[in-house]
């Protein structure tokens, strides 16, 4: 319907970078959005405090409280801090990932998201990169977290400390996947906060966290036999004294690697979806 | 550099049942040729931003092909990617980020090298007047500066196409005179193809080689402004009649050389072609006929009147009938902002 110029441009598919450009692929463009990620992060490292504060809480008030009780847990330590600094990795690798998603709605407001799909990058790397930016930082909250518990009392064995924490890493890589995902779905941080609360707060409860589920009647331990995150903390307890072949470990294991596939999967496919 | 043909987008909205079809762009055809500054116009909600978001990549189309830059918008994505620039209407760079380190990444994620990345910053930063705000983040920035830096990365990678998506839009009027200067220059000193979304009827007529007009989805007019104004029935002649029963006198001489009177008080208009050899007639004509008045305006048609000729709606009336945002720039319903 238009007074039609002629159309003059190259047609047919094209080489994948024009001359003097570098290729995109998934590890580059990953590399890109981390380093841009984690430049923000470093601007303002008293965030990585703030989100480590929780648990140290956890650790310095509840802790003592678990003296006397932790004989009765029917477990192979009798240190209150061996049993309670692994349930703490997993709260710090659930909690602090799952408000990953904040970031990136602010991000979306501001247009950053919509212009990062408009370039050819990688789509999964958009997600990868920030994964890699969330877990830089659970890793240093985990060491921190790890190095206090020591300090207080903790004892475990080396490698399975480290087990622990990577057995954390990938909870947390599923979580924040989870939440990227969550964040632009609803776009909103009014609509995130509840969703996120109502998720996560049977999840902290039946997950052994702060009390073995032992200890509770046998129908809330059935209940919690169904809660993936129960598997993982019972594994990361194990390997903190460890213990790196029994069945709950592979249980906890499969578990942290499966709840990370889902979440990148989830994850990637939101970044790709056309309206994101 | 573009060509496109039966575009459509259509997208749900509304809650559970009572979802409604909504056809945000309902056909458009397209063709924009190299080196052009092509204006797309319409009132808010008639289609453009979605119809840019489908060229963009940004949004598969629901029905239609487009072809930019040769490449086939649907399945050469990343073809298409490479070779525009878009400057969103809501901005590109993160408020905390400098504005430097926002450039180079962005131009990394083209492919290009830090080196060259950082060089072709600095010399748009140069060109677009934002010389020593390398290392400002865009929250310390004005808003003219701030639409600037998202031109700067729109086309640090050098596109052959730009799309500009209401690149005004909240300005002041001096910020905005300035940002035309350098979208004029696009095109002037970098031979760059620009297709520009608006609802600011002067923003198209001072920028575009060509204006598309659209309305509720489907283009109703393609031509230059002047091209487009001459399809109006003349200009608009304003008679302020110095008193009240003069009023009938001047409207039956002023409704012999023009059509679509209207009196509204003391005011007569009409359309009058060619007023400018027919008001002096018009004027010796009420003088014998004893009437006097105390001003008389003659106005060019405006693209609003061709918006009005075309729709039979004002565009400023055209505003308040737009349908729901598209979901694809919505937070979920019941979200607080």
């Amino acid at each position: 319907m238009t007074a039609a110029p002629s159309v003059s441009a190259p047609t047919g598919p094209a080489a994948p970078a024009a001359d003097g450009l570098e290729p995109n692929g998934l590890v580059r463009d990953a590399l890109i959005v981390y380093r841009r990620q984690i430049r923000m992060n470093l601007r303002n490292p008293a965030w990585v405090l703030i989100g480590i504060m929780q648990p140290v809480l956890y650790l310095v008030l509840f802790g003592p409280l678990l003296k006397p009780l932790v004989g009765s847990f029917d477990l192979p330590t009798d240190n209150p801090y061996t049993f309670l600094v692994p349930g703490l990795l997993v709260q710090l690798g659930m909690f602090g990932a799952f408000f990953a998603g904040f970031g990136l709605i602010a991000e979306w407001r501001e247009g950053v998201v919509e212009a990062e799909r408009v370039t050819p990058a990688s789509r999964a790397a958009l997600l990868v990169g920030r994964l890699a930016r969330d877990l830089s930082l659970l890793l240093v909250q985990a060491l921190i977290l790890v190095g206090l518990g020591y300090w207080m009392g903790m004892r475990g064995d080396v490698l399975g400390i480290v087990a622990g924490i990577v057995i954390t890493l990938a909870v947390g890589g599923a979580c924040a996947a989870a939440s990227n995902a969550l964040a632009l779905t609803t776009k909103s941080e009014d609509v995130m906060a509840p969703i996120i609360n109502m998720v996560m707060m049977p999840v902290l409860l039946l997950s052994g966290i702060m009390l073995p589920m032992t200890l509770g009647p046998g129908w809330l331990e059935s209940v919690s036999d169904f809660m993936p995150f129960r598997w993982v903390t019972d594994a990361v307890r194990s390997t903190f004294l460890g213990d790196f072949g029994s069945n709950g470990v592979m249980w906890g294991v499969a578990w942290a690697v499966a709840l990370l596939a889902l979440g990148v999967w989830w994850g990637t496919a939101v970044f790709r979806k056309e309206n994101s | 550099m573009i060509e496109a043909r039966g575009l459509v987008q259509t997208f749900l909205t509304g809650q559970g049942r009572k979802k409604t079809e909504v056809h945000a762009v309902a056909g458009v055809d397209l063709d924009v040729a190299e080196g052009e500054v092509v204006g797309f116009l319409g009132p808010n909600g008639a289609g453009k931003t979605t119809t840019l978001r489908m060229l963009t990549t940004l949004l598969k189309p629901t029905a239609g092909t487009a072809r930019v830059a040769g490449y086939d918008v649907a399945t050469q994505a990343v073809q298409v990617r490479r070779a525009i620039g878009y400057v969103s209407q809501v901005g590109s760079t993160f408020s905390g980020a400098y504005a430097g380190d926002e450039v180079v990444d962005h131009a990394m994620l083209y492919g290009m090298t830090r080196r060259a990345a950082h060089a072709k910053g600095q010399e748009l930063f140069a060109q677009l007047d934002l010389e020593g705000l390398w290392r400002r983040m865009p929250k310390n920035m004005s808003g003219g500066q701030k639409r600037r830096l998202d031109i700067v990365m729109g086309l640090v990678h050098e596109p052959g196409l730009v799309f500009l998506d209401e690149p005004t839009t909240g300005l002041d009027p001096q910020a905005r005179a300035n940002l035309w200067e350098h979208i004029r220059g696009l095109r002037d000193r970098r031979g760059a193809t620009v297709f520009l979304t608006t609802h600011y009827l002067d923003e198209a007529d001072a920028l575009a080689d060509r204006i598309v007009i659209i309305d509720k989805g489907r283009i109703v007019a393609s031509d230059t402004a002047d091209n487009l104004k001459s399809q109006v029935a003349g200009d608009l002649v304003d008679l302020e009649v110095a008193a009240l029963d003069q009023v009938a006198v001047a409207a039956e001489r002023l409704g012999a050389i023009g059509e679509q009177l209207e009196v509204v008080e003391r005011h007569v208009r009409a359309r009058v072609p060619r007023a400018g050899r027919a008001v002096p007639g018009l004027l010796r004509d009420l003088d014998a006929s004893g009437v006097a008045l105390d001003s008389i305006e003659v106005l060019r048609p405006t693209l609003d009147d061709v918006f009005l000729t075309l729709t039979g709606r004002s565009l400023r009336d055209a505003e308040g009938d737009a349908p729901p945002e598209d979901p694809a720039t919505a937070p979920l319903e019941g979200a607080g902002r």
